[in-house]
């Protein structure tokens, strides 16, 4: 076709344009930051010396609650210890022990959803039986359910991971289901009239036409799951993740409100992460798919 | 009707129907008559046109010959099996309305389904599919994705996998009916184009006449309520048909006995349900 060409030019503008696009956002944000501490923040100091007297007062924009945009990349340029490394590489190091807990969590959950979400769809009892527990489980708090596995199975990244793999699995379930009663029911009288089997009828027509379904709750998992694994490190009382390093900059939030900042921008960046590889993955799944829309 | 068959149906009948019914649970749990009486013989090699209003059971009729729902009586037999075990056999090939293409795959891809269901082996399924592409004259496009072919081009690409088995039978269900007047003009020489070099018989269910004329070699009328067979009619127009088949006297004669014949089972209904009327009328008076 004469067009493809100019298809994949156009996407790379496009995509020129979405990474400007979030750079504009990223940087509305900090200008909004700088903003509302220069008009209601506490009094600016640098070194004792007042630079600047913001003309209101706004409780949720003072020091404690909001720190300074540079105090809290200052911060991570700094060890915390006397001889450590700087907080930044320190949250690096946290990041990528969650990120291990958080991907072997959404590996487990994901298969397990999705081989749930085929069971559930091939026999309508166990579906009708099964689907009100499975609602449940995510009704209870996650903080709840913790304790339970991380005790149960002795603290560790594999326990961690299995917390995430609860927060990972009902999505993908749900997708599954969605997805795998997606297909056309013409194509499925297709198969039916070459005698095609269950399997095969699930391997070459229901499991490739959810695909799209599927993405759709791998992306909504992949940051679900790294919420799972910071949260399983808690009770785990893990110190080598995220989790851990938002614990204690917790208790010291009142001394340095901005290393739990530090550590919050971390645990987010995490999670954008895990969304832009589940796009990605996306992307290159669903290339030969009809396009309907550009893809998130 | 089945007292006269041509010669060629009754010599080696592929397709029999014998008092085929169909009733259906309605919405409201009355039952629905969709077939009554169903009797037909199709011959090897024939391209039988169902023709009626909608709601007469042809795709019904269809379904049936295919086994795609059951008969709630009589009986249905491909080459003297059942028509279960002519499914099982892989007897069939079948293009609906819509091409019913998989998007994930290619055009050859596609092609390759039923070659891959039946466990043809690679070699011979990437043969065989080049085959297919060739004969509806696609074979530049094998490794588009169907998406970015027209709707023509689709629906070739669903007759190409329909006989990428070489099926006994080829279901056909109003195949180009979402497709543009000249566009399907062109679809239906080129279907008998690929009929005349597979000798596969087809089985094609439309509501256009000129279509079921130009295209067959009998046509089975049907009308509605209950759906049932009302006219068999021969179409002795000479293959190959060509465009200027279309300008035969012969054809147009054809055109206007398909048209009345429509027409007086449309009209026995009529009188039917005037019938009807009266008697709720004469029975409400006396009551």
């Amino acid at each position: 076709m004469s067009g493809e060409g100019s298809v994949t030019g156009r996407s790379a503008v496009s995509r020129r344009r979405r990474v400007l696009g979030v750079l504009i956002v990223v940087l509305v944000i900090a200008l909004a930051w700088v903003l509302i501490k220069f008009l209601a923040g506490d009094p600016w100091r640098i070194d004792g010396q007042l630079v600047h007297n913001p003309p209101f007062r706004w409780k949720l924009a003072n020091d404690q609650s909001l720190p300074h945009i540079w105090q809290v990349f200052g911060t991570m340029t700094r060890p915390i210890q006397p001889g450590g490394p700087a907080l930044a590489s320190l949250l690096f190091d946290f990041s990528v022990y969650t990120a291990r807990g958080a991907a072997l969590g959404f590996a487990l959950g994901a298969g397990f959803g999705l081989s749930l979400g085929i069971l559930l769809a091939h026999v309508r009892v166990l579906e009708r039986a099964l689907v009100p527990y499975v609602v449940m489980s995510q009704t209870v708090p996650i903080i709840a359910i913790a304790p339970v596995i991380v005790i149960g199975l002795q603290a560790g990244w594999f326990s961690v991971a299995i917390v995430a793999s609860y927060l990972t699995f009902f999505p993908v379930t749900i997708g599954t289901l969605r997805g795998l009663r997606s297909a056309d029911p013409r194509a499925i009288e297709l198969m039916r009239s070459l005698a095609a089997g269950r399997r095969e009828v699930l391997w070459k027509l229901r499991l490739p036409a959810s695909a799209p379904y599927l993405f759709t709750a791998f992306k909504i998992s992949a940051t679900a799951a790294v919420v799972g694994a910071i949260v399983g490190e808690l009770p785990a009382g893990v110190r080598d993740g995220l989790g851990g390093a938002l614990l204690s900059f917790n208790q010291y939030y009142t001394i340095a409100p901005e290393r739990l900042w530090a550590a919050l921008i971390f645990s987010a960046g995490l999670g954008i992460v895990a969304f832009m590889l589940v796009v990605a993955a996306e992307r290159l799944f669903l290339r030969g798919y009809r396009q309907t829309e550009e893809l998130t | 009707m089945t007292a006269d068959q041509p010669a060629s149906a009754s010599a080696s009948p592929v397709v029999e129907v014998r008092g085929a019914r169909k009733v259906f649970a309605g919405q409201s749990g009355q039952r629905v008559e969709a077939l009554r009486d169903i009797d037909l013989t199709i011959g090897r090699g024939e391209f039988i046109s169902l023709i009626g209003p909608s709601g007469c059971g042809k795709s019904t009729l269809l379904r049936l010959i295919g086994d795609l729902t059951s008969p709630s009586g009589g009986s249905v037999t491909i080459s003297g099996k059942s028509a279960h075990r002519a499914r099982l056999d892989r007897d069939y090939g079948i293009v609906f309305q819509s091409p019913v293409l998989f998007d994930w795959r290619t055009v050859e891809k596609n092609v390759q389904l039923p070659l891959e269901v039946s466990g043809v082996p690679r070699a011979e399924r990437h043969e065989r599919a080049a085959r297919m592409l060739e004969l509806v004259e696609l074979s530049d496009f094998a490794g588009h994705r169907p998406w970015q072919l027209s709707g023509g081009m689709q629906q070739r690409v669903a007759i190409a996998r329909a006989l990428a088995l070489n099926p006994q039978i080829l279901l056909m269900d109003e195949p180009f009916g979402a497709l543009d007047e000249m566009t399907r003009e062109r679809m239906n020489l080129e279907l008998l184009r690929v009929w005349q070099a597979t000798g596969t018989t087809v089985v094609f269910v439309t509501h256009s006449i000129p279509e079921a004329v130009f295209l067959s070699t009998r046509v089975v009328v049907m009308s509605p309520r209950p759906g049932r067979i009302t006219d068999l009619i021969d179409v002795d127009l000479p293959y190959p048909r060509t465009i200027d088949t279309r300008e035969l006297e012969r054809y147009f004669e054809l055109v206007t006995r398909v048209r009345e014949s429509l027409r007086a089972g449309e009209g026995r209904e009529a009188g039917e349900q005037a019938e009807a009327g009266r008697r709720v009328r004469a029975e409400g008076l006396s009551a």
